[in-house]
């Protein structure tokens, strides 16, 4: 009955994971940004709702809806601005451009947060209760309401990209964008678009893994960024689904690893990880963006 | 022919690196015209019909849509002001559906007589399929979509860049038999064509260009087929019967140094 329960469990985490590698998975789709800055921008979503819960005392669910909107502009104006900048001078410039950019912000959040972990809502029934089916499964309402964040996330980005006018101008920006300007499409402002998209699930991904566990300065490098990486290679690049797939696998194959020995939970996943770029290294669903 | 011209370029000089690829080009189309360039491969025709789309930057000259200067716009920007270009190799979005492709191109479409209802008619197999994804159609199938997304823009004027470029003969013809319906609705025509021929049956205008230079201009019933011939291989001496508008003259010893034989 461990093994049910490890493996429930790792498909729930893999929700999680998804939130982490959807924005990355869309970013790289579009704009051919690897945003090396995605996990500490979650990290920085995560401490504004510690910030707003402390100075505001707002319930902890309402502090989300602030944050969600406040990333997505933050997504666009870094877009237009830095990351735009570098793109113009060519792709591999993003890399170092958002590099840079990660490191100003570990390094601001230890200056001012200092290095001390910090949970959100670590009062709540949601955050710490769990059901049980049968005498000996044992479920996280957190982790259920996380991976149905995730799924209705991946769903509602499908719907966005496929039925409306930008997502439309998103998916042609992407195929071809000199053919986009052509037709009347400014494709900085498109990409603004999709980088605003990409940030408000970054949002909800720090937001998640600070209730899941906690946040420091260096979560957004060494956990966040990590396992996005792992989920979107596993489940293929540029893959919107691929990201729930990938992040399953990694969950379920840390549980697995986790059963046999507790120490073997972060290898188990990396190991995975590693098979898949070599038997299979466009992933396990290759397809583009939103297609 | 008089009035005002609805595209004028003046002396344009475009640049690839070093390479002067257009040397002082202008042109006037008027309303209505079906204005072919015409030249060999590495002409500078594609290199011009960009540049006036915007895709390149030109190092001098002036480009006036309607007493409009597009010369420092944004491709985006011509768009929106009617300039609308079907590019060389078609260009579609291969991953977004046929209908979808006409949407992309009527969303900063200006108020005219196109709509996607209208490609439909005037491309009867094209509703059938009008779920299916642009990468998956034949390539004179693609060429239609991609004069229908440029139409569905309303644009005063319509850029076409090697129509025929790859395709079939036949279907060749079934596209350019659909330009007196295009043509119908007002639209002014810039086409670039290889295929010199092809160019003299639709064309009111006829200007040859030869490596970056004009070597030949009028319209085709002023020219004959040994002017065209030598205007388009540069044949020294016997070019341009008719002057070009520039001031460049005639292509006398310049071309005769870069022909080989």
């Amino acid at each position: 009955m461990a093994w049910v329960n490890a493996i429930i469990e790792g498909v729930l985490t893999g929700g999680l994971y998804a939130l982490f590698a959807c924005g990355l998975s869309l970013m790289f789709g579009v704009m051919k940004v690897v945003n090396l800055a995605h996990g500490d921008l979650a990290v920085v979503a995560g401490y504004v709702a510690i910030g707003i819960i402390t100075v505001t005392h707002v319930p902890v669910l309402w502090s989300f809806l602030i944050v969600i909107p406040v990333m997505a502009v933050i997504g666009y104006v870094l877009q237009r601005t830095v990351i735009q900048a570098a793109l113009d001078r060519s792709v591999l410039t993003t890399l170092l451009v958002t590099f840079g950019l990660s490191v100003v912000i570990e390094n601001g959040l230890l200056q001012f947060f200092t290095a001390n972990s910090r949970g959100i809502g670590t009062g709540l029934a949601l955050v710490t209760g769990a059901f049980n089916i049968g005498s000996q499964i044992q479920i996280a309402y957190l982790l259920v309401t996380i991976f149905a964040v995730a799924v209705a996330v991946l769903l509602g980005m499908q719907y966005f990209l496929s039925a409306s006018k930008y997502g439309r101008l998103i998916r042609a920006v992407a195929d071809d964008k000199e053919a986009a300007q052509l037709s009347g499409a400014d494709y900085r402002h498109v990409f603004g678009i999709a980088a605003a998209l990409a940030f408000a699930t970054v949002a909800l991904a720090g937001i998640a893994y600070g209730m899941y566990s906690q946040l420091a300065p260096t979560t957004g490098t060494d956990t966040i960024l990590l396992l996005a990486f792992a989920a979107v290679v596993i489940g293929g690049l540029g893959s919107l689904w691929g990201t729930l797939i990938g992040g399953i696998v990694l969950g379920v194959a840390q549980q697995i690893g986790a059963q046999i020995n507790i120490t073997d939970e972060a290898l188990a996943g990396y190991l995975v990880f590693l098979a898949i770029l070599v038997v299979r290294p466009q992933g396990i669903i290759s397809r583009r963006a939103g297609s | 022919m008089t009035g005002t011209p609805l595209l004028e370029v003046r002396d344009l000089v475009v640049h690839h690196g070093q390479l002067r690829a257009l040397d002082s080009i202008s042109l006037r189309v008027y309303p209505g015209e079906v204005y072919a360039i015409i030249g060999a491969n590495g002409a500078g025709k594609s290199t011009l019909l960009r540049t006036i789309a915007g895709l390149h930057r030109p190092s001098f000259g002036t480009i006036l849509l309607d007493g409009l200067f597009l010369t420092y716009l944004r491709p985006e920007r011509r768009a929106i002001a009617g300039v609308a270009m079907v590019p060389e190799g078609r260009r579609l979005f291969g991953s977004l559906t046929v209908e979808e492709n006409l949407k992309v191109g009527a969303t900063y479409a200006r108020p005219g007589p196109w709509n996607i209802d209208a490609v439909y008619q005037l491309f009867d197999w094209m509703p059938a399929r009008r779920s299916q994804r642009a990468a998956q159609l034949s390539g004179g199938e693609q060429q239609m979509v991609a004069l229908g997304r440029s139409l569905v823009a309303n644009p005063k004027v319509l850029l076409l860049d090697e129509l025929s470029l790859g395709l079939a003969p036949v279907v060749v013809h079934r596209i350019y038999a659909m330009l007196p319906q295009i043509l119908e609705t007002g639209l002014t025509v810039l086409l670039v064509e290889q295929d010199v021929s092809q160019a003299q049956r639709v064309a009111t205008h006829i200007h040859c260009l030869l490596e970056g230079r004009t070597t030949l201009e009028g319209r085709p019933s002023d020219v004959t087929a040994e002017q065209i011939e030598a205007a388009y291989f540069g044949l020294a001496g016997t070019a341009g019967a008719l002057p070009p508008s520039d001031a460049t003259g005639q292509p006398g010893g310049g071309s005769e140094s870069t022909w080989p034989g």
